[in-house]
């Protein structure tokens, strides 16, 4: 493969850390120096990093706004709710199918309405006078327009300071139209940190007004939930079909080619399977507490991923029907893969990665990664908490600062009818004494290699100097990242959109992984940088006429 | 369908926005700040806004587009955002290095009513501000106007950035408008071989539209510089194209330095590169080469030639003011029948200027302004057309519909090409005569039978 890639000279992190650093005035290289670790994470100790903090103002960021993470990330797959934004036209129309959410709405009569765009677009006027009547206005125009059996309404910056009650307008015009469940999200952008907050104050109010309003009972033997799944370039299909493939049936996907109709019955399932626990793990604290269904972290990236995840769904049902299903589908779906992964492997190894992705992804694609024989040389969340990097345990040690404290925790209780433990305490007790565990999932920082580098919140600038000094294969992020690292000629895998490939969950994800890793890592275009001219030195006198 | 809730039936609606056809004020301010040399955008509010703005200029230049952001959480919304900008541009001036720092606001600071004159004033009174730097700034809340009005309001904000010291310079200011890097470097080809010494601002030619070489340079070597920037003052006149996009500027440095402004349709198709080239020529006093001249009848050649399938085809139009009215003299131009046109961008003059161009126009037109793709799409279903002419968004209603669409407009999202090849000018011209004729084509022979599809022209 001809590329100019220079490697440089080996770097202690701690000299790349102090590289990184080196710019900033004092107070951000402080506050930055806590956000960059060098992993030394041994058996039974993990670093402490500092994360979910602010990003300081005029850096660079990878990060996006509550809105986006409410709107966008969490409502923004489910196809038959009308999604209004109250503010000025820019938040809607930037939130309007930018996120590759796939959806099929092939069914007869099915409604889908993420193709549309709703925005109040307020004016100067409704800022001045107040934007109550101009909303309650549009979700009449919509009703009458469409006729759906849910409208959703977004609160952008100026909602929140103009003071608009939201809730109270869809609480009233939930009673005035009578057939259709209105109900509002208060994600303004600037609460919270990142998107972070956008997918808490979701999740509460789906909780709140969705889940549990349909209580017609739902077929299937093994009914789960998949939580945290978008279905990105198709990924929640892949996962559905192997699932279908078991016998196991999704009454609900938490939000990737989701329907109201499956929140309404997300309370009918027998577990919740959890993949991004980041954006979604208290759904399935809420359902436990709620309901009585207990929660278990499972990941759908990389096949021997898949085939764990699901091998731990049988556990759990502990059906040897179920078990010798999956068994089954595990063993004529790994061929393939395998095959694929031997054949790109003498292209793959050894090469290295980056990921500065979401909130879970940064994580999980390192699987599928080492599936390749790759190495990830640095990684980190863009929204992350500590226990993302940490694991689960650390939460009761996590502060609460100003600004998670503005996000709303809803306090839950047992259902007085609809409450009932999928499994006695006993037989919850025999899975864990198995080794099977509950409401847990392990940090990216165990996961690392010794000496590599975990940075929170990346930015441009971090971003450059990493590339810069140690030359990554190829590095993973989002669209904003994408073409300064190509400028540097390093390939830029986007893990938020694909480069509009996938889907990369699950056994078929895994084969369309490797071969689009293959594609940029061995790709003859990053040769091409320098024209021949460019490469030999500056000549004095011409010699090719002879 | 992919639209499947679309009613025929039009029916008012006053409060509900359905597919917008304009985006917010900033996401404009940050487009054309990118055209000043070494400046870094900024965007005064949360976080969110910047990361859309920038995405979305990413998507559709396939560039890096570089920008900060003061990061407001809810702290800064209460107590106001001064704190934050003040940290946001000692931070940039010193992990950057800009040369310029453009700031714009947002719906959130303005609400909040963060006064930038006098944040800028306290920055550079605390040294934050090194010698020979520069922080302009843009008021552009998101609840007035859209994308284009912010696109003005920051061009106007480099025009005022002008001094005049008395000496003239010799030059024209030339203000482009919102249009594509490669439409920019065009208009500097065709000045050029006028013969117009010329200042050309915004200018994202060169910026937006890079080489891939090994290394990224935050600052790339394109856009206008302060210097000329600032001897914008000394100009001996402005030719601003687009009423929408660039008039303010032209207005205000005329009122600032008395720098006299003409008002021009952006040139898109013939008549309107016939005006621009007129006025460079009489403002400078110059003499049109031939070349321009060759260019010009090898468009008029194409138009003849291909007149047959031009002739009477009705076309939806979408996009901005700007561009909108010189594309719909265009489409005239030809025999073309614009019959429905709209923007979202508000403004009572647009509905009147495209009724004046289509006047003669055997069709009715539908015009809106403040309009949105819904009702555009509407429209159509009670009137269907040969073209629709769009931005990206534009394919859905395509697709359902099953008409041709040439992609055109901001923001394209999945095509390429437009940051490279322009449509300003003859040669633009040319190459939206291939668009038009590529689909209109192609859509006949798809559309063939057997014994009519033919090989020949």
């Amino acid at each position: 493969m001809a590329t100019l890639k220079k490697k440089m000279v080996q770097w202690d992190p701690t000299d790349i850390k102090e590289e990184l650093l080196r710019k900033y005035p004092p107070k951000v290289a402080r506050k930055r120096a806590k956000q960059i670790l060098i992993n030394e994470a041994q058996e039974n100790e993990t670093p402490e990093i500092s994360a979910n903090v602010r990003t300081v103002p005029g850096i660079i960021t990878m990060r996006g706004c509550t809105y986006a993470g409410c709107k966008g990330v969490i409502l923004g797959p489910t196809r038959d709710i009308v999604n209004i934004t109250h503010g000025p036209i820019g938040c809607g129309f930037y939130s309007w199918l930018t996120r590759r959410n796939q959806t099929d709405a092939s069914a007869e009569g099915a409604d889908n309405y993420m193709p549309y765009c709703f925005s109040t677009d307020m004016h100067d006027e409704d800022i001045i006078f107040g934007g109550e009547k101009k909303l309650a206005k549009a979700i009449q125009e919509a009703y009458d327009t469409f006729h759906p059996k849910a409208i959703a309404i977004f609160a952008t910056c100026p909602v929140g300071l103009i003071g608009d009650d939201i809730h109270a307008v869809a609480k009233k015009m939930r009673e005035k139209l009578g057939d259709c469940n209105v109900f509002a999200f208060s994600c303004e952008g600037y609460k919270g940190v990142s998107q972070s907050a956008g997918h808490h104050i979701a999740n509460n109010q789906i909780f709140r007004h969705v889940v549990g309003e349909n209580d017609a009972e739902k077929p299937g033997e093994y009914k789960i939930n998949l939580l945290g799944e978008y279905n990105i370039g198709g990924d929640g299909f892949e996962i559905d079909r192997i699932l279908n493939k078991c016998g196991i049936t999704n009454i609900a996907t938490f939000s990737g080619n989701s329907s109201y109709d499956q929140f309404a019955s997300a309370h009918k399932a027998d577990l919740n399977t959890v993949m991004c626990h980041r954006s979604i793990n208290y759904v399935a604290d809420m359902l436990e507490t709620k309901y009585g269904i207990p929660w278990i972290k499972v990941n759908f990236i990389g096949a021997e991923a898949t085939a764990k995840s699901l091998r731990k769904i049988a556990q759990y049902f502990g059906d040897k029907k179920l078990i010798d299903r999956v068994e089954a589908v595990i063993a004529e779906e790994m061929p393939a893969v395998q095959a694929v992964a031997a054949e790109v492997r003498p292209r793959t190894e050894g090469k290295t990665a980056m990921l500065f992705v979401g909130g879970s992804r940064a994580h999980h694609y390192q699987e599928l990664f080492g599936e390749m024989g790759m190495k990830t040389l640095s990684a980190g969340y863009e929204f992350a908490h500590r226990d993302d990097y940490e694991g689960r345990e650390v939460i009761p040690n996590l502060k609460v600062d100003a600004d998670s404290r503005n996000i709303e925790e809803i306090e839950v209780e047992a259902d007085e009818t609809r409450y009932s433990p999928r499994k006695s305490s006993e037989e919850m007790q025999k899975l864990e004494d198995a080794g099977f565990r509950f409401k847990h999932y392990d940090g990216m920082i165990p996961d690392m290699d010794k000496g590599t580098l975990i940075i929170d919140d990346l930015n441009q600038y971090e971003a450059e100097k990493l590339v810069e000094i140690l030359k990554p294969d190829v590095f993973c992020a989002g669209i904003k990242e994408k073409f300064s690292i190509q400028k540097l000629g390093v390939p830029m895998k986007q893990l938020h959109s694909y480069d509009s490939g996938g889907p990369y969950a699950g056994f078929r994800g895994a084969v369309n992984f490797y071969r689009e890793i293959d594609r940029l890592v061995n790709s003859r275009i990053w040769g091409y940088m320098k024209a021949p001219w460019q490469e030999t030195p500056e000549l004095s006198a011409t010699y090719v006429w002879e | 369908m992919l639209l499947r809730h679309t009613p025929d039936t039009i029916s008012e609606r006053s409060a509900l926005v359905v597919n917008p056809a304009k985006t917010c004020q900033p996401i404009g301010a940050m487009y054309a700040a990118l055209g000043i040399h070494g400046c870094l955008p900024h965007s005064h509010g949360s976080q969110g806004c910047c990361a859309y703005h920038r995405s979305t200029l990413t998507r559709h230049y396939k560039e890096p587009i570089s920008a900060a952001t003061s990061s407001f959480t809810e702290g800064a919304s209460v107590f106001g955002g001064q704190a934050n900008l003040l940290q946001a541009i000692d931070n940039i001036f010193t992990v950057y290095e800009p040369e310029v720092i453009a700031v714009h606001t947002t719906c959130l600071s303005e609400t909040i009513g963060d006064d930038l004159n006098q944040i800028r004033d306290k920055a550079e009174k605390e040294g934050k501000i090194p010698e020979g730097k520069h922080v302009i700034g843009a008021s552009t809340p998101s609840y007035v106007g859209s994308h284009v009005t912010g696109f003005s309001n920051m061009v106007k904000a480099m025009a005022l950035a002008a001094e005049k010291t008395g000496r003239k310079n010799g030059k024209i200011n030339i203000i482009p408008g919102w249009v594509e890097p490669a439409d920019m470097e065009e208009i500097k080809r065709l000045a050029a071989m006028v013969g117009v010494e010329f200042i050309l601002f915004p200018d994202t030619s060169g910026v937006l539209n890079g080489p891939l070489s090994g290394e990224y340079h935050m600052f790339p070597e394109g856009g206008v510089t302060m210097k000329e920037l600032r001897s914008a003052g000394d100009s001996m006149g402005t030719l601003a194209l687009g009423e929408w996009c660039s008039a303010d500027a032209a207005r205000a440095l005329d009122s600032a330095h008395k720098v006299p402004c003409r008002v021009l349709d952006m040139p898109f198709g013939l008549q309107a590169t016939d005006r621009f080239i007129d006025a460079l020529r009489t403002v400078a006093g110059v003499s049109v080469p031939e070349e321009i001249a060759h260019e010009r009848g090898q468009l008029v050649d194409m138009m003849s030639d291909m007149h047959q399938y031009f002739y009477h085809k009705k076309v939806a139009l979408v996009g901005d003011p700007d561009q909108l009215i010189a594309m719909t003299e265009f489409l005239v131009s030809i025999d073309m029948c614009p019959v429905h046109v709209v923007t979202g961008t508000p403004g009572k003059r647009f509905e009147k200027r495209i009724r004046e161009i289509t006047a003669d126009m055997p069709f009715e037109v539908n015009v809106r302004a403040a309009g949105d793709m819904f009702l555009l799409h509407q429209w159509i279903k009670n009137e269907p057309v040969d073209l629709i002419m769009g931005n990206t968004y534009c394919k859905y209603i395509a697709r359902d519909e099953d008409i041709p669409l040439v992609r055109w407009g901001f923001p394209i999202l999945d095509r390429v090409g437009h940051q490279y090849f322009p449509t300003v000018g003859y040669k633009g011209g040319l190459r939206l005569l291939e668009k038009i004729l590529g689909v209109l084509l192609d859509r006949k022979d798809r559309d063939a039978s057997e014994e009519s599809f033919e090989l020949v022209l």
